[in-house]
């Protein structure tokens, strides 16, 4: 829950404050209704809490921050199988 | 992966280590804290400490949200969850929080419907599919969660839908320090602030901690040269003689926040008069309520709820640890009785808790770190 997740945008959605995101393979929908749309594009990066993007980040950050993640072991894997059951539409 | 090795340099570590080491005041003890469980979790699992002069001590803050959840709310909300037509829904951080009557996991495996979400927005959907069951979200954490359950709420209300309200346990982290700095257990040097919490707040709320408490602050990210640089940024500082919020962590902590996070949680609530943290008590305007015009999604509104208060477990020094003023290691019951697989505190449950980050990464051992204090 307190984690924040790296994720690339692959689309925008058109007619709602969505986008589908790529986060380490598992593709799912985040709210992006507190960021800036018009600032956001498929292939931008985004740090995710809890379903929504929380702020745009350069792959650089996005890097480092998944490879951070990666080391915490057991708390990522429980935060990615909770991302993979989510269901945001 | 070369951005990646640029925050975990050893090299790079060893040189900034070295300036630490010139800036300290010969004879000086410094301690600072590091509000936000996850720093904890990298300085553990990094030994950020093996890097630091003996006379810099890192000491653990309030900023797990998990650990400061008291029994007597636990407790409520698993009487919302036991209501035969209730859905209670959770992040699973918060499945093995004990109360004073058992957790999450407890109350489900005696047949309340608790369901593990990724996101209130999941809870939601969850409640349009069930028309005939209440659903509730048991909402907690501090700024980083509290615009997510925000947006949630003001959604249900714009699709209309009746059968969803939040269990709201949000809390804010600057009522937290305060009360940190006005407690006479602690003589602090300076802080090192949370990152993704300042993603929402921005670095200008900390300005009562620079300049009414003298206390420099530095905002960090979470790599290990993050935490170095923040020790640094506060030595210079410190060196100096200035007390000023410093943002190390600006390729992702804007210094004005999100404007549109802040909106939609001052939107739908205000701070409550007091809240209890566990281990610290009671702290004036720590946590968040809904407002009344959303008195409908506020599951303290639509259900009875008990609201006792249960008194933290005698053995457990999870407040004196949220205060920085215990080690994990200096607890009575750690890594005894209190164990991440049976927390007797909260401390131990979550991964950012500082007990189970010292539980499961502890670099060093009890006796080294008497060896080190003797």
């Amino acid at each position: 829950m307190c984690l924040a997740i790296p994720g690339e945008i692959v689309e925008i959605m058109a007619d709602r404050p969505l986008a589908t995101v790529d986060v380490t393979g598992v593709r799912r929908s985040v709210n992006i209704g507190l960021l800036d749309r018009e600032a956001l594009a498929a292939g931008d990066w985004v740090l995710i809490h809890v379903g929504f993007a929380m702020s745009k980040i350069d792959e650089a950050e996005a890097m480092a921050t998944l490879r951070m993640l990666e080391g915490l072991g057991e708390a990522y894997d429980d935060e990615i199988d909770a991302l993979r059951e989510s269901r945001i539409d | 992966m070369r951005f990646v090795d640029e925050y975990r340099d050893a090299d790079k570590a060893r040189t900034l280590a070295a300036s630490i080491a010139s800036l300290c005041e010969p004879g000086r003890q410094y301690k600072f804290m590091e509000v936000c469980g996850g720093h904890t979790h990298t300085i553990y699992k990094h030994g950020i400490e093996d890097y630091l002069p003996e006379n810099i001590s890192l000491v653990h803050g309030p900023g797990c949200p998990v650990c400061v959840i008291p029994m007597g709310r636990v407790d409520d909300a698993i009487h919302i969850a036991s209501q035969p037509d209730v859905i209670m829904t959770s992040f699973g951080d918060m499945m093995r929080v004990p109360g004073g009557d058992g957790s999450f996991f407890d109350a489900k495996a005696a047949g309340a419907d608790i369901r593990m979400v990724y996101s209130p927005l999941d809870a939601l959907k969850i409640a349009q599919r069930n028309p005939d069951r209440r659903v509730v979200f048991m909402g907690i954490g501090f700024e980083t969660t509290a615009p997510s359950t925000a947006m949630t709420v003001l959604r249900a209300a714009a699709q209309g839908i009746g059968n969803f309200s939040v269990f709201n346990n949000h809390v804010t982290i600057l009522p937290a320090i305060k009360a940190i700095l006005d407690s006479p257990d602690l003589r602090l040097d300076g802080f090192i602030g949370p990152g993704h919490v300042s993603t929402v707040i921005g670095c200008r709320p900390y300005s009562f901690i620079t300049g009414d408490y003298g206390k420099p602050l530095v905002v960090a990210g979470f790599e290990p040269l993050d935490l170095l640089q923040s020790v640094h940024m506060l030595l210079a500082q410190l060196a100096a003689g200035r007390s000023e919020v410093e943002n190390q962590y600006g390729r992702v902590v804007p210094w004005d926040g999100n404007a549109k996070a802040l909106q939609v949680i001052g939107q739908t609530m205000e701070p409550r008069p007091y809240f209890e943290w566990r281990g610290l008590g009671f702290i004036s305007h720590s946590a968040l309520r809904f407002r009344d015009e959303y008195a409908a999604y506020d599951a303290e509104s639509v259900f009875d709820i008990p609201g006792g208060r249960v008194a933290d477990p005698k053995a457990c020094q999870c407040g004196e640890v949220l205060k920085g003023v215990l080690k994990p290691w200096e607890c009575k019951v750690f890594g005894t009785a209190c164990t991440p697989e049976t927390p007797i505190g909260t401390c131990m449950v979550s991964s950012e808790g500082a007990c189970a980050a010292y539980y499961n990464f502890g670099r060093f051992t009890r006796e080294r770190v008497k060896e080190a204090t003797r």
